[in-house]
């Protein structure tokens, strides 16, 4: 029961500071949950955000998800889910009750001005952390920018290509790459042993 | 009964919104449309409060419109109702990625996918920088390249990406520091 309220407790605080949509909570993740405690590694991490952007719903929740569930089981999951809900629901029950013009406050609105500055490191950081484990070679690098160039570019495109999509179609290529290398080196060993 | 109503929609809501955060806009007009919970300019000011608030958009708008609808439990079985698709889905996915962890088949998957997420990623903290650091609109209207750059938010920018090296700060540190800064520097 103590470990799952300590589960419970470390995502209402993850929960609490994620701004920006998710991606921001990398290295907060990071911090938290693999370096002052060994519930996760950065590794596995980085592949429960790959997932967590093809599957429904809403990426951090689905990471915390993910982390609970790894930790200790379904009740983990519940536990690390609920827990990453309750501050953001505390936060909006409050706004909607008593603060109807929230948003148009002018310190709100400075403060996460420099908060979306912040972010911005944040996200920096993590991509230069996850880099050198991900993109490995030629293939890594070209799927990389091109991913990247969709997604930046994708409000000029004809047709609207859903992210799904694009991680989907990535892990494809990925199976079709690593078998494609795996069929040329049996070649060239039934070609040595001839 | 609207109880259920709104945990079901919202549900709905969770289960077909890939890609999270304004994924879920599209569902959440057309919910405004069928049901009149919320009007169009509540979703409006509820990107802004998203924008300046912890949690992702989906979250915010359930706990919302629920609360709007059916008071303090609608807020929460709202938001409960978008979360549970996908904790059912992710907990079916743990289990096979436990079972297959090792095979050959999972780790090619992931050859391909770990680069596409980073790529994705990319991408969003490029769009963050957008408005963080740069100011387009100023650009546009003066063609000067000093215009294009917001100067106080890069050099904040490059202190904390210094700061981030140098000291080993949790990272909630420096989301402070950038309110504070933001708030005494009128960002």
């Amino acid at each position: 029961m103590k470990e799952l309220l300590d589960l419970y407790w470390t995502f209402v605080k993850i929960g609490l500071v994620t701004f920006g949509g998710g991606y921001a909570m990398l290295p907060i993740l990071e911090r938290e949950l693999a370096t002052k405690r060994d519930w996760t590694t950065l590794d596995e991490l980085r592949d429960y955000f790959s997932i967590g952007q093809c599957t429904p719903g809403v990426i951090a929740l689905n990471v915390s998800t993910f982390i609970g569930e790894k930790r200790m089981g379904i009740k983990g999951a519940l536990a690390a889910t609920t827990g990453f809900l309750t501050g953001p629901i505390a936060i909006i029950l409050v706004i909607a009750a008593f603060l109807k013009n929230f948003a148009q406050l002018e310190v709100i609105q400075h403060a996460f001005a420099g908060i979306r500055v912040c972010v911005c490191v944040l996200i920096v950081q993590a991509v230069r952390r996850l880099w050198k484990k991900s993109v490995v070679d030629p293939f890594t690098m070209g799927l990389y920018l091109a991913v990247f160039a969709l997604n930046v570019f994708s409000g000029r495109l004809p047709v609207r290509i859903p992210a799904a999509a694009l991680v989907i179609l990535s892990g494809l290529s990925g199976i079709a790459v690593t078998m494609l290398r795996n069929a040329r080196k049996a070649d060239r060993k039934g070609g040595d042993a001839a | 009964m609207i109880l259920l109503q709104l945990m079901l929609q919202f549900a709905k809501t969770g289960l077909f919104s890939v890609g999270g955060g304004l994924a879920t806009l599209p569902f959440l007009y057309e919910m405004s449309d069928a049901t009149g919970w919320f009007s169009h300019a509540d979703i409006a000011d509820m990107i802004a409060v998203s924008e300046s608030t912890p949690g992702a958009i989906g979250i915010n708008m359930s706990t919302y419109a629920g609360f709007r609808t059916a008071g303090l439990a609608g807020g929460i079985l709202a938001s409960l109702g978008l979360a549970f698709p996908s904790v059912v889905i992710i907990l079916i996915i743990a289990r096979i990625l436990h079972k297959f962890r090792d095979s050959k088949l999972v780790e090619a998957t992931f050859y391909g996918l770990r680069p596409a997420s980073i790529a994705m990623i990319t991408a969003a903290g490029l769009n963050v920088a957008r408005i963080a650091l740069f100011d387009l609109d100023a650009y546009a209207r003066t063609g000067a390249l000093t215009d294009l750059f917001v100067w106080k938010a890069l050099i904040l920018a490059a202190l904390i990406f210094i700061g981030q090296q140098k000291l080993k700060w949790h990272p909630v540190a420096f989301i402070a520091l950038s309110a504070v800064v933001g708030i005494l520097f009128k960002f």
